[in-house]
């Protein structure tokens, strides 16, 4: 069961006060921690459990810039045997389905069984890449996967539906499944093995290695486009309670207390 | 004549409120520019459906086939084509459901269509379509714009617009399109509920819910026992599942539980949409969290900005002081 895996380096904004850069069109990054996407790691252990139990290799894969290699060479400390960075600047700028575009045309000079990406990307929380890369590879797909149940030339998974229902589904293989979080545990690479990655190689493939004209991918291959970065409008929002912890917290208490919570 | 083309999305025989919604919205475009609603309706014996939705829509467009009873894409997908390549709207929605996430971007693809998803806002200026979608999980609003294309596919987040009372009187439309037999690539195999657990936190006057911002699982302590002070029980968002920290029947939001305490207090949760969407009801909801823009303080009463380390320790002592 060979396997590929794409995945992408986002920056870690969970807790971080953004700024927009200049121009509106971007975030301003300079002291933002790179890490691989939240679903796209739970995608790698979901090949490195898979790969365990069925043998088979698993090629990990990006569309980034050189930063990105730390994503694929942690991939590959964890146990990818191959890394494919793919790279060009006229990738810049792409939205999903040209992502998955320029994804694609990677693909088609590696074999592989089955194709998993993180279903959502936590920077852009497009959701479209794993299932436009299926359909511009001709094989079936399922996403928000939350189950993995391999058989004999097909998997079965479940799909998480609102309100926790899960849809189970069999798909043959070849296919491409876009993973939830909370799937697996996903692990930690060794020190070992990270020492053994850093000195791996990673494949680049360029839009003219991939026989991609320049105009169907990046920007100019995005069927939309983005214009400008805002903050969200401020609603009427919370009643901010000031002060020390000990202050705020005293605030509060009375606000529970007249509320009857005390 | 500007179209705007809604796929009507139900499941076990109900519509949606995503449906509604997009109609809704798709009704005030259509006012705005003189164009027409037009609802998709895919379905097995779809009847009622298809009447209720004459209500939101100038013209309710139904296949009606036993091959499309439950929602499988690989069927699902080629019928849309098939109507969207022959009416040319202007404007396609479909909801940014666990249905519309697995269809659009193929459909996309399939028709070469730009698509733009989970849109919180739809503008229609002379045929030319722009969307706002948030990123970063709605800290940053993005507005998009749709490079030439007769057609704009746009997926629509739940709850992003009303459901109005419907005011029209649209007609009803069997279409003939061929349906495909379900594919031996992709099977339906069931529905399975989620498993109930022992607490029934959507039962709970008061909701001490928690996020990713809780660190470390021995930090749960913390919560567990500022619930025990208020009466409550602990919740959480889905970082603190996916950590196998709490069980999956303790998660609030889209995919886990919609609840409608008294008091939500949402500890070290950011307020992305998908929780959000399960909480908003509350009667009053409070925030701790240490990002001041944090999304939850749009949703949120009463806030308290700042490390939730220092300021739950001293809310529990303040509690303990009020109560004596």
């Amino acid at each position: 069961m060979n396997i590929v895996v794409c995945v992408k380096q986002v920056p870690e904004t969970a807790e971080a006060d953004l700024k927009i850069a200049a121009g509106g069109k971007g975030i301003v990054e300079e002291g933002l921690a790179l890490q691989i996407n939240e679903s796209d790691n739970y995608a790698l252990e979901e090949a490195l459990l898979i790969t365990e139990e069925h043998d088979g290799d698993i090629t990990i894969m990006t569309l980034g810039h050189e930063s990105s290699e730390e994503v694929l060479r942690m991939s590959m400390a964890k146990g990818a045997g191959t890394a494919v960075r793919v790279a060009d600047p006229a990738f810049d700028g792409g939205d999903a389905i040209a992502t998955a575009t320029a994804l694609a045309a990677a693909l088609k000079d590696v074999e592989y069984d089955l194709v998993l990406t993180g279903c959502m990307a936590s920077d852009d929380g497009a959701t479209q890449v794993g299932v436009a890369l299926a359909e511009l590879l001709d094989i079936p797909h399922a996403t928000y996967v939350t189950e993995v149940e391999v058989g004999s030339g097909e998997v079965t998974v479940g799909r998480e539906l609102e309100g926790g229902l899960i849809e189970k589904l069999t798909i043959k293989l070849p296919c491409v499944l876009g993973i939830q979080t909370g799937i697996n545990e996903p692990r930690y690479a060794s020190i070992m093995g990270i020492a053994r990655a850093s000195k791996r190689e990673i494949e680049l493939k360029s839009a003219g290695d991939m026989g991609l004209d320049a105009s169907s991918v990046g920007a100019a291959g995005s069927g939309t486009v983005l214009e400008e970065l805002t903050f969200p409008p401020v609603g009427e929002g919370a009643d901010i309670l000031e002060g020390t912890p000990s202050e705020a917290s005293g605030k509060l208490a009375d606000i529970l207390k007249e509320k009857g919570f005390v | 004549m500007n179209e705007i083309l809604v796929l009507a999305e139900h499941r076990g025989g109900e519509l949606r409120d995503v449906t509604f919604e997009m109609l809704g919205k798709a009704g005030a475009l259509a006012g705005a520019s003189g164009g027409a609603v037009t609802a998709l309706l895919l379905g097995a014996g779809v009847r009622d459906m298809a009447s209720r939705l004459t209500s939101y829509a100038d013209e309710v467009l139904v296949v009606d086939h036993g091959n499309l009873t439950d929602f499988n894409s690989a069927v699902y997908q080629p019928v849309i084509a098939e109507v969207v390549k022959s009416r040319e709207p202007s404007l396609v929605m479909v909801g940014h459901t666990a249905f519309g996430v697995d269809l659009a971007p193929s459909l996309a693809v399939a028709l070469g269509l730009p698509l733009a998803s989970d849109c919180i806002d739809v503008v229609l200026d002379g045929g030319a379509v722009s969307v706002t979608r948030q990123i970063y999980g709605g800290k940053v609003d993005a507005r998009l714009s749709f490079r030439d294309s007769a057609t704009a596919l746009v997926t629509v987040r739940a709850a992003a617009f009303p459901v109005e009372d419907g005011a029209r009187s649209g007609s009803v439309t069997e279409l003939d399109t061929p349906v495909s037999d379900e594919p031996a690539f992709r099977r339906f195999v069931q529905y399975v509920e989620a498993a109930i657990g022992d607490v029934d936190i959507t039962k709970s006057d008061v909701i001490i819910a928690v996020g990713r911002g809780i660190k470390e699982e021995e930090n749960l302590a913390l919560v567990e026992e500022l619930a025990g002070l208020l009466g409550g029980v602990v919740g959480c968002s889905r970082p603190v599942v996916d950590a196998g920290w709490l069980p999956k029947d303790r998660q609030v939001g889209s995919s886990g539980k919609t609840v409608k305490p008294k008091l939500y207090v949402a500890i070290g949760i950011s307020g992305q949409f998908q929780h959000m969407s399960g909480m908003k009801a509350a009667e009053t909801i409070v925030a701790i969290n240490k990002d001041p823009k944090a999304p939850i303080f749009s949703e949120a009463d009463y806030g308290i900005v700042g490390d939730l380390f220092k300021i739950v320790p001293a809310l529990k002592e303040k509690i303990a002081e009020a109560r004596a």
